[in-house]
């Protein structure tokens, strides 16, 4: 993923909620999912660039905290998320005349992404040679098999599971853990180590003692 | 030892891999650098490992110096600093000697540039070579290293109509960012961990360096690298010092930068800064000659703190090879260094000579904190800040201008 700035910026919530609006779905979807890909050492405290910028330039921690649940899988598409999130603001500037005259020092960069796909040359011909490469694997794969591939068909779906699948009855408990994978906290390195843990964990079981 | 085998032994073996794999994409693509300097400034200093990395990994790269002389430089730094803000502009005869210079350069540099696939041109000096070669057959970058947020809007116009014909534009921040009718790409800078200045030294080199500077190795130790700049706010540096060593006993500072020599302001900043240091003994205030990169790296490594405190800033790279180092730094809460600063992870950023003097404080004394602080900084910076992973965002860049304007790009 590469990022593309925009130029807009918004220094007041009225200005971010005219750029949620406008800019292009990919902005959302860069401003939802970047981070995870970037070098960090704590927790995100909110969970996408507008409830963080909400929070610690407007110190409006209510808000925040509504922007921040707002669980962008959960939407067929991005503009199903661009619809509760410029709701969510709209709620709040209704509610509070006071909001609208908050103005912050650090504006909100709006900034979308570009993604390109390429194929690794790495080949996994069954579950446990998946397992074997699931270590090496770049966070950024496992990112776009993992998490993005939500998006694509079958929507909602990881492609581990998706391809998982295939193999029969035996690997459903594998596959039922992978979807009970909460991917939206922790950083994408604990991510590959919790799928590293349940491949071993549910083959091995499968394989027998 | 190749080339990729050694960054791969510093950056990690991932790193390189995933260059690998984006460069196959690239196979022979003839990509030309354009800056204005073959050696100093950190343009250069990025060019000159970029070029055979990228040769390395199959492309056909070359770097293209710009020609100019005097009255160019004189105008070229009138237009760096309007694009960075200040309320100056080159007259006509100024813009008149910048025009004629990229006009002699691009036909020298005609025949590289129009076969070229991809050309990247580095800062305002060669952004108008575009206008002289309507036969250009590749894409054309234009590569801002400044901040362009708030320039000023006459020599911005100007400038525009040369930077709109491009193809896309890169910034450092997307707070650097101008409108432009392309893309334009958020590309932080990078340190090169091979070049002296960031490389592993042995400790006879870093002795010797010390001793030379008359340091105590014994004796805690605070060291900022930079320009002698007001923004760099070296006084306010010596301040925090000052406040400091009341806490910390022993306390030594040294600051060090170059470029006072052929800078009528920095020969004024150095004096200034020299009058604050007085005759206090422990206040090392070093003019350092250019290419000096081994004192550079040894006095960092030598130090217990590195210290930025910058007032306004573009990206300071020296917070990113302080962090490399394995030391946590110091440094001012504006532009770039934001980005590489986690407070009580990798440093502090601080907003005044009292707050610096507060973290130099709790960092001496709490040495473990400070130990555990420079292992994450520097694998901070590994993953962040490093050369290769610069050329891993070129190389998509340039992957997504040969294949489209799309949200995704799906290739193979």
């Amino acid at each position: 993923m590469i990022a593309i700035a925009s130029a807009r910026r918004a220094t007041t919530l009225q200005e971010l909620l005219d750029g949620i609006r406008v800019s292009p779905a990919e902005s959302l979807y860069y401003h939802f999912w970047a981070d995870l890909l970037q070098a960090r050492f704590e927790e995100r405290e909110y969970n996408n660039d507008f409830a963080s910028w909400v929070a610690h330039q407007l110190h409006e921690h209510r808000l925040a905290e509504q922007l921040a649940v707002i669980d962008p899988t959960a939407f067929p598409g991005l503009e199903g998320l661009r619809v509760v999130l410029v709701e969510t603001i709209e709620a709040a500037l209704e509610e509070s005349e006071r909001l609208a005259w908050l103005r912050s020092e650090r504006p909100f960069d709006f900034v979308r992404s570009q993604i390109v796909i390429f194929d690794t040359g790495w080949r996994a011909g069954d579950p446990a040679e998946l397992a074997e490469l699931l270590p090496f694997l770049p966070v950024e794969s496992i990112f776009y098999h993992f998490i993005d591939a939500r998006r694509r068909e079958p929507p909602g779906v990881d492609d581990f599971s998706h391809w998982l699948s295939d193999f029969g009855p035996a690997l459903t408990p594998l596959v039922e853990e992978l979807v009970g994978v909460d991917y939206y906290f922790g950083s994408l390195v604990e991510l590959r180590r919790r799928l590293i843990e349940a491949f071993a964990h549910r083959l091995a079981a499968v394989s027998g003692p | 030892m190749t080339l990729l085998q050694q960054y791969a032994e510093v950056a990690g073996s991932d790193a390189v891999e995933h260059l690998r794999q984006l460069a196959g994409l690239l196979q022979g693509a003839r990509v030309v650098h354009v800056n204005t300097t073959a050696w100093g400034g950190g343009v250069a200093e990025i060019l000159t490992p970029l070029i055979p990395l990228s040769r390395e990994l199959g492309l056909d790269a070359s770097w293209e110096v710009f020609e100019g002389a005097a009255d160019f430089f004189a105008c070229t730094k009138l237009m760096h600093n309007a694009v960075q803000g200040m309320r100056v502009a080159p007259d006509e005869r100024g813009l008149h000697v910048y025009e004629d210079y990229n006009a002699r350069n691009a036909e020298r540099l005609r025949s590289v540039l129009e076969d070229a696939d991809f050309v990247f041109i580095h800062d305002p000096q060669p952004a108008a070579l575009i206008s002289h070669l309507p036969r250009r057959r590749g894409s054309w970058i234009w590569r801002c290293h400044i901040d362009a947020s708030h320039p000023d809007p006459r020599v911005w116009r100007y400038l525009h109509e040369h930077v709109a014909t491009y193809d896309a534009s890169v910034f450092s921040l997307p707070t650097f960012v101008r409108p432009l009718p392309h893309p334009s790409y958020v590309i932080p800078p990078a340190i090169d961990p091979l070049s002296d200045k960031n490389r592993a030294l042995a400790d006879e080199e870093i002795r010797g360096v010390c001793s030379g500077m008359g340091l105590d190795p014994n004796r805690p130790l605070v060291v900022q690298i930079s320009r002698f700049d007001r923004f760099k706010d070296p006084v306010g540096v010596i301040k925090a010092y000052r406040l400091a060593k009341g806490f910390v006993p022993g306390l030594q500072l040294v600051l060090a930068g170059g470029g006072a020599a052929d800078d009528p302001e920095g020969a004024e900043v150095l004096h200034e800064v020299r009058g604050a240091a007085g005759d206090d003994p422990d206040i090392h205030v070093a003019e350092l000659p250019p290419r000096d990169d081994v004192t550079v790296n040894a006095l960092q490594r030598s130090a217990d703190i590195v210290v930025q405190k910058s007032v306004r800033e573009g990206f300071g790279l020296t917070v990113a090879e302080g962090l490399w180092k394995g030391r946590p730094v110091i440094g001012g809460d504006t532009g770039g260094i934001r980005l590489q600063l986690t407070n009580y992870h990798t440093g502090f950023l601080v907003n005044s000579p009292e707050g610096a003097a507060l973290r130099i404080r709790y960092l001496m004394h709490n040495r473990d904190q400070r130990l555990e602080m420079g292992a994450k900084a520097r694998e901070f910076t590994r993953r962040s800040f490093l050369l290769t992973r610069q050329l891993r965002e070129y190389l998509t860049l340039m992957v997504a201008l040969r294949s489209g304007a799309g949200e995704r790009i799906s290739l193979g």
